[in-house]
């Protein structure tokens, strides 16, 4: 018994049939207690008054935002030196999740920059390195869908994967280096475990950020399903043309 | 490898070619930018070293859909890969082709175009060294989405997709060298970085572009 089981398409298929329902129920119910305790039982910030509460959506979706990006990046590996398809598809549908929590997280970072720094837009580092990471996530769409092959299309998105992966970090740091910015640092130091959001915003993010997590998760497992089942209408229809 | 060079220069040269298209290009697109903003001289001294770092990435990015479609077309690039020679290599010669048709001629260029555009006297030294080192970053970059799209028709507009974001930092880094040049601000820092990142794709690019393209000629 080993994870590799799960590359045969088949018991993949079957496992996310018996996981996906539990995935949903837990990741809609997880999102809603988190945006509904952070939206309406939560105080108003002493500063920034009810416009702090676009946070349950902002992190969130920013958090899901790079780590898609992430799990692109795994799967392409995989895909490139183990060839499972399922891998490939599992990027391939991963990637319009992805570009639609950073829209998400541009989006609501707008509306909330809006009051608290006056303008809608700023060429910070982080939201430009946002902004650069959206279009590589266009780039990568766009390849997919302009190759007809699909074992080719495998490849070389896998390929852009990796080497966008190492330009994304690189403009990154490029960006840092160009313009200092407004946006705060991050809320939730993992290493320090000093954390700039209090107790009471703190567990409906947590809340929340699990929430969106268990989405992509499912969203991802539910796309990949039907990828699988695209395939193999498209096998099966190119069967009965040649016979 | 030097006949492979020299082949790829000619016709890059030669009627039809579209040599010069590119440094043609160049020289418009830096015309039309006063009179897009204004004709006041202090802003453009200002602007100068940015619009000619634009204007230099976009004449490299209008030639690359040339760079590997018209040989995939006619069978070249399928000899070369069959070929004793590494892919790695004739892409790198490829892209060094380029350079020499494309990228070295908007340097010299660059400092004409730097007198329209009213840039300081300091910074016509920063900004030529910064394209000098940049521009072969941009034709290695820039192989590798030709690479990438040469199966797909029409795919010139994917390719500035693509290609464009990943000339993101090189862009930084050159832009930021010329402008602190051209305010005679300590440029050693970003003309470092962006040597760094042109040596670093130099060296490592061709082994992506060669793996696309093998893929694509499968």
């Amino acid at each position: 018994m080993s994870l590799w089981e799960y590359a045969n398409p088949v018991k993949f298929l079957r496992l996310s049939e018996r996981v996906l329902p539990v995935l949903w129920v837990l990741a809609i119910s997880s999102v809603v207690v988190g945006l509904v305790w952070g939206f309406f039982f939560t105080p108003d910030d002493i500063r920034q008054g009810s416009t702090v509460k676009i946070i349950y959506i902002h992190v969130p979706a920013a958090l899901m935002a790079i780590n898609a990006w992430f799990m692109m990046l795994v799967a392409s590996l995989i895909w490139l030196i183990r060839r499972h398809h399922v891998s490939a598809l599992a990027a391939k549908a991963a990637a319009p999740v992805g570009v639609v929590m950073t829209l998400i997280a541009l989006i609501t970072g707008a509306i909330w920059g809006q009051p608290m720094w006056g303008t809608w837009w700023a060429w910070d580092p982080r939201l430009t390195s946002f902004l650069i990471l959206f279009l590589f996530y266009l780039g990568y769409i766009a390849l997919w869908e302009a190759i007809e092959d699909s074992d080719t299309a495998a490849d070389l998105t896998s390929v852009l994967c990796l080497v966008g992966s190492v330009f994304a970090v690189l403009s990154r740091y490029a960006v840092n280096f160009w313009n200092q910015g407004l946006h705060q640092g991050t809320s939730v130091p993992v290493t320090t475990g000093q954390r700039s959001v209090a107790d009471v915003f703190f567990v409906p993010l947590v809340v929340s950020m699990i929430g969106f997590g268990l989405l992509f998760l499912a969203l991802v497992l539910y796309r990949t399903g039907t990828e699988i089942r695209i395939r193999r209408t498209k096998a099966l229809l190119a069967r009965e043309g040649r016979n | 490898m030097k006949a492979l060079l020299i082949r790829d220069i000619r016709l890059a040269v030669r009627a039809g070619g579209g040599f010069g298209l590119g440094l043609a290009f160049f020289l418009i697109v830096v015309v039309m930018v006063p009179f897009a903003v204004g004709a006041n001289s202090e802003l453009l001294s200002r602007i100068a070293p940015g619009v000619l770092w634009i204007g230099a990435l976009l004449a490299c990015l209008l030639s690359l859909d040339r760079l590997l479609a018209l040989d995939f077309e006619d069978g070249t690039l399928d000899l070369l890969a069959t070929a004793p020679l590494p892919v790695e290599a004739a892409l790198s010669i490829k892209a060094l082709a380029h350079w020499i048709t494309t990228g070295l001629p908007l340097v010299f260029a660059a400092p004409v175009l730097g007198v329209l555009m009213n840039l300081p006297l300091q910074g016509y030294g920063w900004l030529v060294l910064s394209l000098l080192l940049g521009t072969p970053a941009l034709s290695v970059i820039g192989t590798f989405g030709a690479a990438l799209t040469v199966g797909i028709k029409r795919g010139g507009l994917l390719l500035s997709l693509l290609v464009l974001p990943l000339y993101v930092p090189t862009l930084i880094f050159g832009a930021e060298a010329a402008r602190r040049g051209a305010t005679g601000a300590d440029v050693s820092t970003p003309l470092l970085l962006m040597a760094g990142i042109s040596a670093a794709t130099v060296a490592l690019m061709p082994f992506a572009s060669a793996a696309v393209l093998r893929v694509n000629l499968r």
